[in-house]
């Protein structure tokens, strides 16, 4: 990927910000989403909470039913490959959609090594549970960032633990001397030139969008009000009692974030929401947000 | 909302702020030495000398207006003298035909077609010369871009490019299918400062812009 094509991935994740990206299964909750407001779609086979209960091996959906889904709707369609396997990636390429989620949820096909992104001309997003993990993944290429919250719970607390990491160590990098930056750098596994230009930026180089546990209006404009540039919901709309409704009350959500009356107005009479998962109760070889580094 | 001067005359352009590259405009106007302002309710357009619907998904925006009675607010605007400029996504809710789907704002004359081009992998970078707009070539994105595929008799073509038009006017709206809030060329905020009647200052290009330079208005650190 020459710089351009990155420059012009990087723009097309700007112009999502404020945005929900919402988890779709078929062709029907494609235009469910569309119809609601998402800016994005990302198409898989079984929603986080899904594949949390089936257990197994998690790979990258049909690419049959991806294709449908691209053809269904004219919003972006973005769909998931296995940390590391580029073939995946190379496949999802080929079918020419959107975005490329090198995701946690799907089971890893590597245990080292990410996908060298910096090969493809499609863009990539991310997970990062912090600064360091958010720079390494820009370095191989990630084209835009997500939180890497707890996929499939309805729990938030994930997301917000990552996104408040990344804001405090954005925040000491941007305060500090620029002699003490090699130094933090090594310590949280910074890459040293994207750590000066986050002490410059006084954030990340690329879009970050909030991901993993949300399922009320509410959980979204937390994560806005935490700084986070959009959304995405996975398990939290279809797995609801109502998703068409929560679907529109989310995007309006995050659009107001900051507004509580209208976050309150689109939190009225949604049904009931997701089932959710305490975190303690996952056992630990069970936590997405351990695979990958 | 940031307002910066409020004066009997509409001195202000409003960034229509629901969803999209709307810190990338906003810090375009800032280089202008505009007044600006965040849109996002009905209120917000008093004093409005013009209005940039920016880029983003044009049927999120297009719910978000009708859902908040926006396009009510826009039109009476529009009406009063208010100009409007459509980048992308923009210029499709101000179309008065949309293939295949329902006009939203319908305040220019002219049938547009989204994803004209494709999906991601076929967004491109351009240069083109717009005589109305800048005496020499002006940089062109085109992301996801629609593609204009004709417009009404009171329509000014501003420019044509292989089998479409990409920047179109009318008395009271612009629209480009390109996004001049992500180069660094000022040409078409200047231009259509110009339209609402305003004194943009300063070059078209400046040093030392890069595609970054919207961060510094949605800085996580102070």
């Amino acid at each position: 990927m020459d710089s351009k094509r990155y420059e012009l991935n990087v723009q097309l994740a700007q112009m999502l910000k404020g945005g929900v990206i919402m988890d779709v299964t078929n062709v029907e909750q494609a235009k469910i989403a569309e119809e609601a407001g998402a800016v994005a779609v990302m198409a898989l086979e079984r929603v986080p909470a899904d594949i949390r209960k089936d257990g197994g091996v998690a790979r990258m959906s049909d690419p049959a039913m991806i294709a449908e889904i691209k053809k269904a709707v004219s919003i972006p369609v973005m769909a998931k490959a296995r940390i590391g396997h580029f073939v995946e990636a190379q496949l999802l390429e080929a079918l020419r959609i959107d975005y490329i989620d090198e995701s946690e949820v799907l089971t890893p096909a590597d245990e080292e090594c990410h996908i060298d992104k910096t090969k493809f001309s499609i863009p990539f997003v991310c997970g990062a549970r912090n600064l360091g993990e958010a720079l390494r993944r820009i370095a191989e290429g990630a084209a835009m960032i997500r939180t890497k919250g707890e996929a499939g719970t309805g729990n938030v607390v994930e997301a917000v633990r990552h996104m408040r990491t990344m804001n405090r160590e954005i925040r000491q990098l941007a305060q500090m001397p620029v002699e003490e930056v090699t130094g933090f750098a090594k310590t949280n596994g910074l890459p040293y030139e994207l750590a000066l230009k986050v002490r410059e930026l006084g954030r990340l180089p690329v879009v970050n969008f909030a991901a993993g546990g949300i399922a009320t209006p509410a959980d979204a404009a937390l994560m806005m009000q935490l700084g986070c540039d959009g959304v995405f919901v996975g398990s939290g709309i279809f797995k609801s009692a109502d998703p068409a409704r929560r679907a529109r009350a989310i995007v309006k959500a995050t659009a107001y974030f900051n507004d509580p009356q209208k976050v309150l107005e689109a939190s009225l009479g949604l049904g009931e929401a997701m089932p959710g998962l305490e975190i303690g109760q996952i056992p630990p070889e069970q936590l997405l947000a351990k695979r990958g580094w | 909302m940031s307002v910066h001067f409020i004066g009997p005359q509409p001195e202000i352009v409003g960034v229509l702020d629901l969803q999209g590259g709307v810190h990338e405009h906003l810090e375009h106007l800032e280089r202008l030495g505009l007044p600006y302002r965040r849109v996002k309710e009905a209120k917000d357009f008093e004093n409005l000398a013009g209005l940039i619907l920016p880029g983003g998904e044009s049927t999120c925006l297009a719910r978000l207006l009708q859902l908040f009675g926006l396009v009510e607010a826009i039109g009476r605007h529009a009406g009063r003298g208010m100009k409007l400029w459509g980048t992308c996504a923009g210029a499709i809710l101000l179309a008065t035909n949309v293939a295949g789907e329902k006009s939203c704002l319908g305040l220019i004359d002219m049938e547009i077609e989204r994803n004209g081009f494709g999906g991601q992998l076929d967004s491109f970078h351009s240069e083109a010369l717009i005589e109305a707009v800048s005496p020499a070539p002006i940089p062109l994105t085109f992301i996801r871009a629609p593609k204009i595929r004709s417009v009404g008799k009171d329509v000014k073509v501003l420019l044509r490019m292989d089998d479409y038009i990409a920047a179109a006017e009318n008395d009271r709206v612009v629209v480009t299918v390109f996004h001049p809030e992500l180069t660094g060329c000022l040409a078409l905020h200047r231009y259509f400062a110009l339209k609402c009647g305003l004194h943009p200052r300063g070059e078209d290009v400046s040093e030392g812009w890069d595609t970054a330079s919207w961060m510094k208005l949605a800085r996580i650190a102070s």
